[in-house]
């Protein structure tokens, strides 16, 4: 294919620079340092202390324990729910939908506190309330969030919604031909999910899981929050106390290099795997999603759902909303108890409430902004291939999934710290933290929507003789509107979820919500946690909720096709 | 920045320096409250407070000076370790952003005093009413305030005759599974807390306490607040102050002074040389050693003054009827990193 020149060349060109800012710099720095014994003389000594020390070697095998067992849970928890509310006629499935989108406005960390005040093994409420009912010793108890069961199942329920969102997704954009044609030769509804759909969403099912295997093994704040009281470190929180005084950068540097591999070798086999089968199913035609009707089970359905949806959503609002308005966090709100102490605590005496609240707003409408277009631009050259070297901007775009967000945030001190570009201190470096490492998740968002929209409606306009960027525009953009919309939320939440970098990152003036939480949960001033984070829970609903506005629904993306 | 400062060191004092053997203190003149610094403050009009304090009672602290400068004060608190992490990273990329530093491990200032990141500042009241063993003798920190790691008991789930009389008592097996404890890695409490106790009772005890099956938690001010939330019984340590302000707002706290003695935790708060806003910092410092400073933290959480003219809070035990374990600032300036990791070793985190 011969291209005539148009604007997309220097754009390109500056993507590929800005990438190179964002993720080659920061990670050049870690290799140097795993490289690199205090003095900065190479050696491999750090991998030595990694496979040799137990101090190290039990957090890494926690960690691969906890990320299998994240993905697998989630895989057997979001399927499902994700056919039943895609698929069938279960009353309520919208409803679900948005409510599963809502529990993901949860940072994991607020959640694992939220589990916390409902499962600690003596003032945890559902304890409490189990010993009401049956009478269990006082010492007993039936739920203990500080073991690594209860830390697989907190970081599951935060991050399941991810595949639940892609299955669903996925489900949507199936086209229902294949499903007629299937019942046509008849097969009953049980032969033509496993035959048709099921396949069909197979690979959408792969890239979730390893999007949740991935966010398990680089997850830091449920760890920080669990694992301390429970005795035992991951990775990540291992990663973080190696920069405690006296920082032990070059450790830390080698500690995340084996999740690197880990990741780009899972990233290269699924596109092996995936890359031979065609699912762009959105062409010039497009059939209705077919309904499959549960009869008796519609209820029973339900029920299911309500209750998956409990665990991340209904049980944790119900203790942050406990204990905000609770003189002690393990008390059960009555008219009596009922206190305002901490909303004026948080607004009235803590100053660092209104300071974090801006820096966290900003940072997340820049970073979803920022992060969004450029996801769009770098998902249309790979998935069109327009320029040479797309498979490195796709590698490049996907590789900050393989960087535990903590140590970008330290690879990102360590480039940023010095001229040229001094951005510690500034609110700068949290925006390229927060874009870098949301970018994987969006980009593959984005290019997935790609995937599903067949080159054959920009070759026509292509051959009609608009540019490559007036194609963009008129035609593929159109099509991908209600993608990249999602994308900008899915950015805007994931800054509000994210700790991990942030922690490194902050100053006292750059100090972000998620920062005052974990600060504030370091001196168990729980109260105070509880009102901020329904208080960002709250904005940021209202922000997706008046993006999702401009979205429109499915139709206006059945009206563009 | 550090090179330049030890110069300038070095220049004022010519003289002293071959004398070499004797350490001779530079004790700067005493400074009142006075309009001029007043003045200069207010056209900071804002400055930061570093402290390890639990928040309760730092930002009311932060919001009565406050209201009486016109001075807005943000407080950035965190565990003493935490905090004095954050200080390194912060000055090593030349950010200068702290204006007063508090912290519970008063090693961090022997560190600090080192690095030369302290300027030298002695309020009136310091010189005259506050005991000059709290005092550096280079007038660049003295003590803020004085609290203690206690052991504490929720009383509705451990009967007062079942209450552990001291730290040894804590390794009977009945208390397994019971107990809450701090964290030397992250505060400054438990850390001086942690070397007196190791002194006193050998690292083994800290061994065989770790197979109580202790719930870990991170800061000094976090235990006091589960046992209060009756998700553990007893607190093995923990900032005394905030189980007594739980017990007198009528919750069912206990304080146990323990038999082998209480580690006893001085606050030092010093300015720093590089203060965004020095004359602010000053006139806080100079604010908070004054007795209505020093009453106000007294009046609201009952820790022990520096300030001589100020007396302890009715209802207290004094601090002369306690038996206390000896503070000893430089050995854990000298073994802090030797702690943590022995800690580390016997509780896992």
């Amino acid at each position: 294919m011969t291209a005539r020149f148009d604007l997309s060349r220097p754009l390109m060109m500056a993507v590929a620079a800005l990438l190179a800012v964002m993720i080659v710099l920061p990670m050049g720095w870690l290799v140097v340092y795993a490289f690199a014994d205090k003095a900065g003389n190479p050696t491999l000594a750090n991998f030595v202390t990694l496979f040799t020390d137990p101090d190290f070697l039990d957090p890494l095998i926690t960690t691969l324990i906890i990320a299998f067992s994240t993905s697998a849970v989630c895989c057997v928890i979001a399927a499902p729910l994700g056919w039943l509310v895609a698929r069938t006629d279960m009353p309520l499935g919208r409803t679900f939908r948005v409510l599963v989108m809502a529990s993901l406005v949860t940072p994991p960390f607020v959640g694992a506190i939220a589990w916390e005040m409902l499962a600690a093994p003596n003032s945890g409420l559902l304890n409490q309330v189990w010993r009401m009912l049956t009478g269990m010793p006082s010492d007993e108890a039936l739920f203990d969030i500080y073991t690594l069961p209860g830390l697989i199942f907190v970081i599951a329920c935060y991050t399941f919604p991810y595949v639940f969102i892609l299955v669903a997704n996925a489900l949507d954009r199936m086209p229902g031909e294949l499903e007629d044609a299937s019942s046509m030769l008849g097969a009953g509804t049980w032969a033509t999910a496993r035959r048709i759909t099921i396949p069909l969403a197979l690979p959408t099912l792969a890239a979730g899981a390893l999007i949740a295997f991935l966010q398990a093994l680089n997850i830091f704040g449920s760890p920080a929050i669990l694992a301390i009281p429970a005795g035992f470190n991951t990775l990540t929180t291992k990663i973080w106390s190696l920069f405690a005084f006296p920082p032990k950068p070059e450790l830390a540097a080698a500690s995340a290099l084996p999740l690197l591999v880990l990741t780009v070798a899972l990233l290269r086999t699924q596109s092996l795997v995936l890359g031979r089968r065609g699912y762009a199913v959105l062409g010039g035609k497009y059939g209705a999603p077919r309904v499959v009707r549960l009869g008796g089970l519609r209820l029973p359905a339900a029920a299911l759902a309500i209750f998956v949806l409990s665990l991340p959503l209904f049980l944790p609002y119900a203790a942050l909303l406990n204990t905000a308005f609770s003189p002690v966090s393990s008390q059960f709100v009555t008219p009596e108890t009922f206190t305002l102490r901490n909303v004026i605590f948080t607004f009235r005496e803590l100053s660092s409430t209104l300071p974090a609240m801006q820096n966290t707003f900003i940072l997340a409408t820049l970073s979803a902004t920022v992060g969004a277009a450029l996801s769009l631009l770098i998902a249309y050259v790979v998935a069109r291939q327009a320029i040479k070297g797309w498979r490195f901007l796709d590698f490049l775009a996907t590789a900050p999934l393989a960087i535990p967000g903590i140590v970008l945030g330290v690879g990102l001190f360590l480039a940023y710290t010095r001229p040229p570009l001094t951005l510690y201190g500034t609110l700068w470096i949290l925006l390229i933290a927060f874009v870098t490492i949301e970018l994987p998740a969006a980009y593959q968002q984005i290019r997935s929507a790609f995937h599903a929209v067949h080159p054959e409606l920009e070759e026509a306009g292509r051959m009609l003789g608009a540019t490559r960027m007036r194609t963009l525009w008129d035609i593929t953009g159109p099509l991908l509107r209600a993608s990249a919309i999602a994308t900008w939320c899915f950015v805007f939440v994931g800054v509000i979820r994210e700790l991990s970098a942030a922690v490194i990152l902050f100053t006292s003036e750059t100090k972000v919500v998620a920062v005052l939480i974990f600060d504030l949960k370091e001196s168990g001033d729980v109260g105070a946690i509880a009102v901020l984070s329904l208080t960002i829970v709250v904005i940021t609903t209202v922000v997706i909720a008046l993006a999702n506005r401009l979205r429109g629904g499915r139709a206006s993306l059945r009206a563009a096709a | 920045m550090r090179r330049r400062s030890l110069l300038k060191t070095a220049a004022l004092l010519p003289a002293l320096a071959p004398l070499g053997a004797r350490v001779v203190s530079a004790m700067p003149a005493a400074e009142a409250m006075t309009p001029a610094l007043i003045e200069a403050a207010k056209k900071e009009g804002k400055v930061s407070y570093y402290t390890a304090m639990d928040l309760s009672v730092a930002e009311p602290m932060a919001r009565a000076f406050e209201a009486k400068f016109g001075i807005k004060v943000a407080v950035e608190r965190s565990g003493a370790e935490r905090v004095f992490n954050r200080i390194a990273q912060e000055m090593a990329s030349k950010i200068a952003r702290a204006d007063v530093v508090n912290s519970s491990d008063a090693a961090h200032f022997i560190a600090w005093k080192r690095e030369g990141w302290l300027a030298p500042y002695v309020p009136e009241d310091v010189a005259k009413d506050v005991p000059p063993d709290m005092v550096d003798p280079d007038g660049l920190y003295c003590n803020q305030r004085t609290h203690l790691s206690a052991i504490a008991y929720n009383t509705k789930l451990i009967a007062p005759g079942d209450a552990p009389k001291g730290f040894r008592d804590l390794l009977d097996p009945k208390y397994s599974g019971k107990m809450v404890k701090g964290h030397p890695g992250y505060s400054g409490t438990i850390m001086t807390a942690t070397q007196q106790l190791s002194r006193e009772l050998g690292w083994s005890y800290f061994e065989k306490l770790s197979k109580q099956k202790v719930l870990q938690v991170q800061s000094a001010t976090e235990p006091p607040k589960r046992i209060e939330a009756g998700e553990r019984a007893i607190a093995v340590d923990g900032s005394d102050y905030l189980f007594w302000m739980a017990k007198e707002r009528g919750s069912p706290i206990e304080v146990v002074h323990a038999v082998e003695g209480t580690p006893q935790i001085s606050n030092p708060m010093g300015v720093f040389k590089t203060a965004p806003n020095p004359n602010a910092a000053r006139l806080m410092v100079n604010w908070i050693m004054s007795p209505e400073g020093q009453k106000f933290i007294v009046d609201l959480s009952g820790q022990y003054p520096a300030n001589k003219r100020v007396k302890q809070k009715e209802g207290r035990p004094a601090l002369s009827s306690i038996k206390t374990l000896k503070e000893e600032a430089a050995v854990v300036a000298e073994k802090a990193d030797q702690i943590k990791a022995q800690y580390a070793k016997y509780f896992k985190v």
